[in-house]
């Protein structure tokens, strides 16, 4: 079946070469930065983690996000969901895969990485990450696999499939609930030690990860000839709404409780964010970014005039992206370092090298998807054929 | 062919202390367990006569080989105090970190990314965040005092760590093993007191002189203080305890009311950081 994804137009190719060329370049830095160690990222002796292990959790978020596909379509029927839980799936491989090479590039050690299995430590939620990870990799690697194995061939997939993916469904949501817990079960890190970490975790990548699916389904559309129906579009435009409402909601509760209550150690991460801390004002105007982009994508969706705009719908997908990347992807993690136990404040920005690593790590999931849709919808074309 | 045979012994040898270690580690999680883990008699943690003056005299382990190897100091829970009343009145006084980072090879970056410390001093105030009050006495207002780990009897660090690279040996030191560690740093994620230090960059560059007798780090590891638990087997207090002026540290076993930490502590009032979070920190500061 791997072939299909060697037979492409020049556009195709193209696509193909520049990821190769940003995996090539991410490859070299990496080799930089096994070369001189991480002191060639922005981390220091008070922000200890940072870019690498951000993109790690705002891509568990993207994984565990395909269940927003898979879920109405095999417990309420959605059968308009049909075409596209393969591309959710596919999704979730890419995106599992990027998890496992953010953590590897993140580690001082990276030689020893297999210490966690010859030392199973069942006290550590990191272990706990990796078997529910590795184990969502497999489940979707079957799901996929055995499923286009039956498309092809024009049968029904097996019955046995069915129970494996009921069984991913409440496993999407273990890995970014396990994930959240890495965060929310230290007492050290008042910023993160909030019960309702993990519920944002699952509200705001059930809202991220639609709207890249929709991103995804509008794209198709413009470069191939697969087809979703505005009916599959709109009931994913529907989850983002009800899952970005519950996210703002959730902020809300944060802001409530930390300001109301009024413990400085919980309100400096906050001001840190928001309106800086000492002088520290790096990521504040990103938050108020990432704020006005949410209110401004819910605004057009729930104004039904606008949704309904194909364009708009497309900005406000973006929006949503963007937003719950930069809550992610750069403030959650280093916020919760700042200020240190000891009080200090300090800035961390990612590196060159730091970036581009990171990059090559985003086109190589780029190129899984890429290879995995292109396997499927030349599957597809050959069954319409 | 000797060659081939060494090189047989050598694979050989290295697959039975994988064995072994494997073996070991399935026993008891901990290599090393019978070395390390005190026999549990009545030694208290006081008077090791002689080698007092400064630890940067400490005696090269090798030579203990030939004569007799002093008896190693045990406890059942060992614990420090620091009198900070002792410690401020000799201001600027900085003999204990060097004498730990000197038997301990720890690196001297001058730049706070990079920075490696296992015992140095900070703000009163941000170290016991809990005492801090407007009306302060000058002298504490402005004061820095000397953090550690604490070698917490609850410790958040080793709960989290996925490789058992760091445990509490069963008289309360919190070890780490610079060779199991694989640098992911959720120890230093959740310690509350800021007391692990991670080598961002290889760190024998930046150590002034390499004592022979304590391995140097690889970069790409987390390291900490270690309560002395090489010198303890050797029958020696910690280094910092030995190299203060003013005797301001004291170390002994919380477990025996005669030891100079029991007494201290019956002796004065006592804080301990951040005593809410629940990690029992085993480092006192007497006022």
């Amino acid at each position: 079946m791997f072939e299909k994804a060697l037979r492409g137009g020049r556009h195709y190719w193209t696509w193909v070469v520049v990821l190769v060329g940003l995996i090539a370049l991410g490859g070299a830095c990496y080799l930089l930065q096994m070369q001189e160690g991480l002191r060639i990222t922005g981390l220091s002796r008070d922000v200890t983690w940072g870019f690498y292990i951000a993109q790690f959790t705002f891509l568990v978020g993207v994984a565990a996000s395909a269940v927003m596909v898979v879920l109405p379509y095999y417990l309420h029927d959605a059968k308009v969901f049909g075409p596209i839980t393969v591309l959710g799936e596919f999704l979730a491989i890419a995106a599992v895969t990027m998890c496992v090479m953010f953590i590897v590039v993140d580690l001082g050690q990276p030689g020893r990485a297999f210490n966690m299995l010859l030392h199973p430590s069942p006290s550590s939620i990191l272990f706990w990450d990796m078997v529910v990870l590795s184990g969502y990799l497999v489940l979707n690697v079957i799901i996929t696999r055995v499923g286009l194995a039956a498309e092809r061939s024009g049968q029904k997939p097996p019955a046995w499939i069915k129970p494996v993916i009921l069984l991913s469904i409440p496993w999407a949501f273990s890995i970014h609930t396990v994930t959240a817990f890495i965060y929310s079960g230290l007492a050290a890190r008042p910023f993160w030690m909030t019960a309702v970490l993990a519920p944002r975790f699952l509200a705001s990548a059930f809202a991220s990860g639609p709207a890249l699916l929709v991103l995804v389904c509008l794209l198709l559309a413009r470069l191939t000839r697969f087809r979703v129906g505005q009916e599959a579009i709109g009931k994913l435009t529907v989850i983002m709404t009800y899952a970005l409402l519950a996210n703002v909601f959730f902020v809300a509760m944060e802001f409530f409780t930390a300001f109301y209550a009024a413990i400085p150690e919980h309100t400096a991460h906050f001001r840190y964010l928001f309106v800086g801390l000492e002088g520290h004002r790096g990521l504040v105007p990103f938050m108020w970014t990432a704020e006005l982009l949410a209110l401004g994508a819910l605004v057009v969706l729930l104004v039904p005039s606008l949704k309904r705009q194909t364009g708009l719908l497309a900005a406000a997908s973006a929006a949503i992206i963007v937003s719950v990347w930069i809550e992610k992807g750069m403030a959650m993690v280093v916020a919760g370092f700042v200020p240190t136990p000891l009080g200090r404040v300090v800035s961390y920005w990612p590196t060159v090298p730091e970036l581009l690593i990171s990059l090559g790590i985003y086109a190589f999931g780029a190129l899984l998807v890429t290879g995995f849709y292109k396997i499927a919808l030349s599957v597809r074309g050959e069954v319409a054929a | 062919m000797p060659l081939e045979r060494r090189t047989f012994v050598k694979i050989g040898g290295l697959a039975a202390l994988g064995l072994a270690g494997g073996a070991a580690a399935r026993a008891g999680g901990v290599i090393d367990a019978a070395r390390l883990v005190p026999a549990g008699d009545a030694a208290t943690g006081t008077g090791t006569p002689g080698s007092a003056g400064a630890a940067a005299a400490a005696a090269p382990a090798t030579s203990a080989a030939t004569t007799t190897a002093p008896a190693p100091l045990e406890a059942k829970r060992w614990a420090m105090v620091v009198d900070l009343g002792a410690c401020l009145r000799h201001e600027g006084c900085e003999d204990c970190t060097r004498a730990c980072h000197a038997v301990h090879n720890v690196p001297d970056f001058p730049n706070r990314k990079d920075q490696v410390e296992w015992i140095w001093k900070e703000p009163f105030v941000e170290a016991l965040p809990d005492q801090k009050h407007e009306f302060l006495p000058g002298n504490l207002a402005h004061a820095d005092v000397l953090v550690f780990c604490n070698h917490c009897d609850e410790p958040a660090c080793t709960r989290v760590c996925p490789t058992q690279a760091t445990w509490k040996r069963e008289d309360g030191v919190v070890m780490m093993d610079w060779h199991r560690c694989i640098g992911c740093r959720y120890c230093i994620a959740a310690c509350p007191y800021g007391s692990r230090s991670f080598n961002w960059r290889d760190p024998r560059p930046a150590i002034a002189k390499i004592d022979p007798a304590f391995p140097t780090r690889t970069r790409g590891v987390v390291e900490k203080c270690n309560f002395c638990e090489e010198r303890l087997a050797e029958g020696r207090r910690p280094a910092c305890v030995e190299a203060c002026p003013p005797k301001a540290l004291l170390f002994g076993d919380l477990e025996d009311a005669g030891s100079p930490v029991r007494q201290a502590l019956a002796d004065k009032p006592a804080m301990r950081r951040r005593p809410g979070l629940g990690t029992q920190p085993q480092v006192y500061y007497l006022l």
